[in-house]
């Protein structure tokens, strides 16, 4: 449950709508549960009851479908800029280390900025694991569109979280500390 | 297959998409290539970062409102001890 009310909270961006939604969700899901066919994935039913639910509310409430799109980025984006692909020279990945001194709330943040679109498919894909297949089935589009704005998205979020680091100067040993 | 070809793929590869072959062929690349390992592994714990930074408690409340809303307790002294 925790993971479908994380999902729900990215999702809507707010606690009380995400409470509201995990519990819509569970009350569907009871109810609807003579819909669901043996040998169908039981998680996959459900997060399609969740991302439904929460695309009616949504665009209920704000009736607009947010079909704002995404610049394209690079891949490996943080990991070039970090001089990675340049420099292979280090025997471990240093810039990982970069990743761990962002904060949750910068990382939430920034999942929760990515235009809504690929901002589902990233969070089924990375925050719940799901294949290319069943997303494609939660999200009723095909699996090309599925990889697509997978792809997309987790290359926004990269940026999003390059930029964090860029502005707070996290950096992996490059440059000495100068304070004490 | 080659440095951009093993880029192109690195999500697919990453989350399983891949046919055993083409996986195979990225592999061998892998071992060839430090960069690309290492551009491989930077994504493999970006994602790994961003999936543990991004996990939630549920509120308490959150548990009794639907198990309250399902009729699964009585509605009124559902407060868990």
């Amino acid at each position: 449950m925790s993971a479908l009310y994380a999902a729900a909270l990215r999702m809507t961006r707010n606690p009380s709508d995400a409470e509201d939604l995990v519990q819509e969700t569970f009350l569907r899901a009871y109810r609807g549960f003579g819909g669901f066919h043996e040998g169908t994935n039981l998680k996959a039913w459900l997060y399609k009851i969740l991302t439904n639910t929460f695309i009616n509310q949504y665009r209920a409430k704000k009736r607009r479908p947010d079909q704002v799109d995404l610049d394209d980025v690079e891949d490996f984006y943080i990991f070039r800029r970090l001089g990675g692909l340049e420099a292979a020279e280090a025997t471990r990945t240093p810039e990982a280390e970069v990743l761990e001194g962002i904060p949750d709330s910068e990382v939430k943040e920034a999942l929760e900025s990515i235009p809504e679109q690929f901002r589902m498919a990233v969070i089924l894909a990375d925050v719940e694991g799901f294949s290319y297949k069943e997303i494609a089935d939660i999200l009723d589009v095909p699996i090309g569109t599925v990889m697509s704005r997978i792809h997309r998205g987790r290359r926004a979020l990269q940026k999003k979280l390059w930029d964090y680091a860029e502005r707070n100067n996290l950096r992996p040993r490059v440059e000495s500390a100068t304070g004490g | 297959m080659d440095c951009q070809e093993t880029h192109l793929r690195v999500y697919e590869y990453l989350d399983g998409e891949l046919t055993v072959w083409k996986r195979r062929a990225i592999t061998r690349h892998l071992d060839e290539c430090p960069p690309c390992a290492e551009g491989f592994t930077f994504e493999l714990d970006l994602r790994r970062v961003i999936v543990s930074k991004c996990t939630e408690d549920v509120p308490a409340e959150l548990k009794v409102r639907i198990a309250r809303a399902l009729g699964l307790v009585e509605s009124g002294d559902a407060t868990p001890e």
